[in-house]
């Protein structure tokens, strides 16, 4: 069980933690067994979306479900983001508690409609009569040479919006969690997969070869049910230099290019977005002094924008370097020169030297 | 910058849609097909949605010139269930006309009206039960009233009061009435849509025996959703009526700008392979007929229909709204189909179950129905004198649970109050 002690600080469900058997899965097989979980204990539980259904989905997180849980609540959808989410706010307001697929985050525009007007305020525009507890997953982030469509972080567009929540795991182990939470939650969810680290944790060494999740240990995934609760971020690892503020993939990458460069930071995997969880990121900011953030996603109005703007408002007596930003470009994702524009471990390198002169 | 010729291909041109008539102008409506009541066919309920794809591009009628009810789409309802539609409908068009002055008296921000559409509402709402779940646009305030749902709280609704249930939060008429199985109304077009077709779809993974409906104007077809709405209600062969209340404008904008020049309204239904049937919008008992023909082949998963209501948009868009520029005011006096309260009742005069004097006594205590519960409202404010609901309700309700940037932008609301009113306490 080496790598649950660190874990086990953040108060999660200590009963099936300490008892249920374990077993390693890659990222993939964490959210498939977070929904066929989901849909055994809850009969309003339904899955739908592209390819989710006989297939069982392109990245197959879906596989198997439709032939365990029937056709009627594992379905395939038209190719139709608007149709899946506005059918997905109907289904919630009956009272089902919908989870559609989004096979690509860069899918999702034709969908933004009826997230952002629609499923992000229906609580607040009825005084609560009507509400969209639903979870939209899909997998987002570069570094398969996806090209600019099936490579985006669109995460600050969502984090932008009032109503909803925007969660992103970076191990298995939170994937399942994370998303059992998510789907119990009563709020629309955004649910961000990073599909770079869904068969391993990616440490921005593109050119090496990637190391699975079985050798990692937040692969270790308890059978049964657990959650984590949204809003609470995890402290991938203790340290005093400076505080790295990231989420999905860039939480390996950055691990990685830390150790290489043998400094000491504390490394925060802020693990949902809305609502942050402030009260880790002022502690360890205020303890170590000094913040980088790190993210794929474009920089101009990034989620690390606010993220700055936030640390800058709350820290900013306790800073003794200026913030730093390690983001990808403000390109579109270019397909030859993918790893020109990912935030690798030259990019984030010069930010921690220019840190650790300050 | 001009063209470059190509040999002696002729210059493109773009067609840019024209409505007929223009402020000033006289109205001829002779162009309309308005076809002759009692000729169109009912098909079975549970026939193939192809036998239904006539009908698209005709125009189901009951009421024929002498106000008799004939031919197969006659509902053959009694006469008190036609006096309760005629008088929902009259209360629907008083409740309207007290509203709207309202709104010009500084009662509130808006108002729309829906004077002249009154069938396209109350009929639908009649034929379907009452917990079927409706998912309408922002003119089908007749559904709550046909429902029942105190008028008074629709009020309180206008007038975002203390009393509003909706806590102020919504421009006027956006209503949200759960326990009379009525959806929150967005303002956004056309995305109940889709919505309405996902409840019908839970309904019908549940097992559930009610089925949904939903309403938008012809000018929103346009909309993306309703592309999406039609392909997932024919994927999964939904248990959803889609009411298409063609009334001809949207905004200043005619029908022409959603494809109205090309074919029906209705005709959408035969691309997606659906029950489709094109009614007169004015003819209550046509537009009942048509319900519970879709409601009757919904219930028993023959699948979605679509409506198209072809009616008259007798009034502006809203109250913001002035139609004198656009088009001209001799339409709504010369429009064929005529007015739907006062065609059911001829009708019901002709019948010997109602007389102008008994229409005109209805009428007058509808008009005191209203005024009674306009000024009960009033009791708890009308919009912008000071009784509006706790100032943190605004912060309520955007998640189930307040989270702490919520919570701080509160706290900061809250004072800059005290800074410009020392002694100001929230309620």
């Amino acid at each position: 069980m080496a790598g649950l002690e660190g874990r086990m600080t953040y108060e999660e469900n200590p009963v099936s933690l300490a008892e249920a058997p374990v077993r390693r899965l890659n990222m993939i097989e964490a959210i498939n067994d977070a929904l066929d979980i989901m849909m055994e204990r809850d009969p309003n539980v339904v899955v739908m979306g592209e390819d989710v259904g006989y297939f069982g989905g392109v990245f197959r997180a879906t596989a198997g479900l439709q032939k365990k849980h029937g056709k009627t609540r594992v379905f395939d959808t038209p190719i139709s983001e608007c149709g899946i989410i506005g059918v997905a706010v109907g289904m919630g307001a009956y009272g089902l508690r919908p989870v559609p697929e989004i096979q690509f985050a860069d899918y999702i525009y034709p969908g933004l409609d009826q997230l952002v007007s629609e499923a992000a305020r229906l609580r607040y525009r009825s005084a609560g009569e009507f509400i969209a507890p639903m979870t939209v997953r899909s997998p987002f982030g570069g570094g398969i040479f996806g090209g600019q469509t099936h490579s985006q972080s669109p995460e600050a567009l969502f984090t932008h919006v009032s109503g909803i929540k925007t969660v992103i795991p970076s191990t298995p182990y939170d994937a399942k969690g994370l998303l059992i939470a998510a789907i119990e939650d009563n709020d629309p969810v955004i649910f961000f997969e990073p599909k770079r680290i869904y068969n391993g944790p990616f440490n921005g060494y593109y050119d090496k070869p990637v190391e699975p999740w079985a050798k990692h240990d937040n692969s270790e995934v308890p059978e049964g049910y657990y959650s984590i609760p949204l809003g609470k971020a995890r402290i991938v690892r203790p340290g005093q230099a400076f505080t790295v503020l990231t989420y999905g993939t860039m939480v390996h990458v950055a691990a990685a290019v830390c150790a290489e460069n043998g400094v000491d930071a504390e490394i925060i995997d802020l693990r949902t977005l809305v609502p942050l969880d402030i009260e880790t990121v002022e502690k360890s900011v205020e303890k170590t002094g000094k913040c980088l953030i790190v993210h794929e996603a474009t920089r101009t109005c990034g989620f690390g924008a606010e993220l700055s703007a936030l640390v800058q408002e709350r820290c900013f007596y306790h800073l003794e370097a200026p913030i730093e930003r390690v983001t990808g470009f403000d390109t579109p994702y270019p397909h030859s020169l993918e790893w020109a524009y990912f935030p690798g471990p030259v990019r984030i390198g010069e930010a921690i030297d220019r840190l650790m002169k300050a | 910058m001009s063209g470059t010729a190509r040999g002696n291909l002729p210059p493109l041109a773009l067609y840019v849609p024209e409505p007929k008539f223009r402020p000033g102008d006289k109205v001829d409506y002779s162009h309309l097909e308005i076809s002759v009541a009692g000729d169109q066919p009912r098909p079975d309920e549970q026939c193939a949605a192809a036998q239904t794809h006539p009908l698209c591009l005709d125009l189901v009628r009951v009421l024929d010139d002498g106000h008799r009810a004939v031919g197969p789409w006659d509902p053959k309802l009694d006469g008190d269930t036609l006096r309760r539609m005629l008088r929902t409908m009259a209360l629907t068009r008083a409740f309207d006309d007290r509203m709207y002055r309202g709104q010009r008296q500084g009662k509130t921000s808006f108002y729309m009206k829906c004077t002249g559409e009154e069938a396209t509402s109350v009929a639908p709402a009649m034929a379907l039960a009452d917990d079927d779940m409706v998912f309408p646009s922002y003119r089908q305030q007749g559904i709550l009233i046909a429902r029942g749902y105190p008028i008074v709280e629709m009020i309180n609704q206008i007038y975002s009061n203390r009393a509003d249930k909706l806590k102020g939060r919504q421009l006027p008429i956006m209503y949200s009435a759960r326990e009379a199985s009525f959806f929150t109304i967005s303002g956004n077009l056309a995305t109940q849509y889709p919505q309405a077709v996902g409840w019908a779809m839970a309904s019908a993974i549940k097992g559930d025996t009610r089925i949904a409906a939903t309403w938008i104007g012809e000018g929103s077809t346009a909309e993306g959703d309703f592309h999406s709405a039609m392909t997932f209600a024919a994927v999964y062969n939904a248990p959803v009526i889609f009411n298409v209340v063609n009334n001809q404008w949207a905004i200043s904008s005619f029908s022409g700008f959603a494809g109205a020049e090309r074919t029906t309204f209705a005709a959408r239904a035969i691309g997606y392979g659906i029950a489709g049937i094109r009614v007169d919008g004015n003819d209550p008992l046509a537009v009942f007929a048509a319900t519970q023909w879709a409601a009757n082949r919904a219930r028993s998963n023959a699948g979605p229909t679509l409506i198209e209501h072809f009616t008259y948009r007798a009034e502006g868009h809203s109250t913001s709204d002035d139609p004198g520029q656009y088009r001209s005011a001799h339409e709504r006096e010369e429009w064929p189909l005529g007015d739907p309260i006062n065609r059911l009742k001829l009708h019901l005069i002709a019948l010997g179950e109602w007389s102008e004097e008994q229409q005109a006594e209805m009428d007058r205590e509808l008009v005191e129905q209203v005024k009674a519960a306009t000024k009960e409202a009033e009791k708890n404010g009308i919009l912008g004198h000071g009784l509006h609901h706790p100032f943190r309700t605004m912060f309520e309700d955007v998640f189930e649970e307040l989270p702490w940037h919520l919570k701080e932008q509160s706290e900061q609301a809250i004072h800059e109050r005290q800074v410009k009113w020392p002694d100001w306490k929230d309620a």
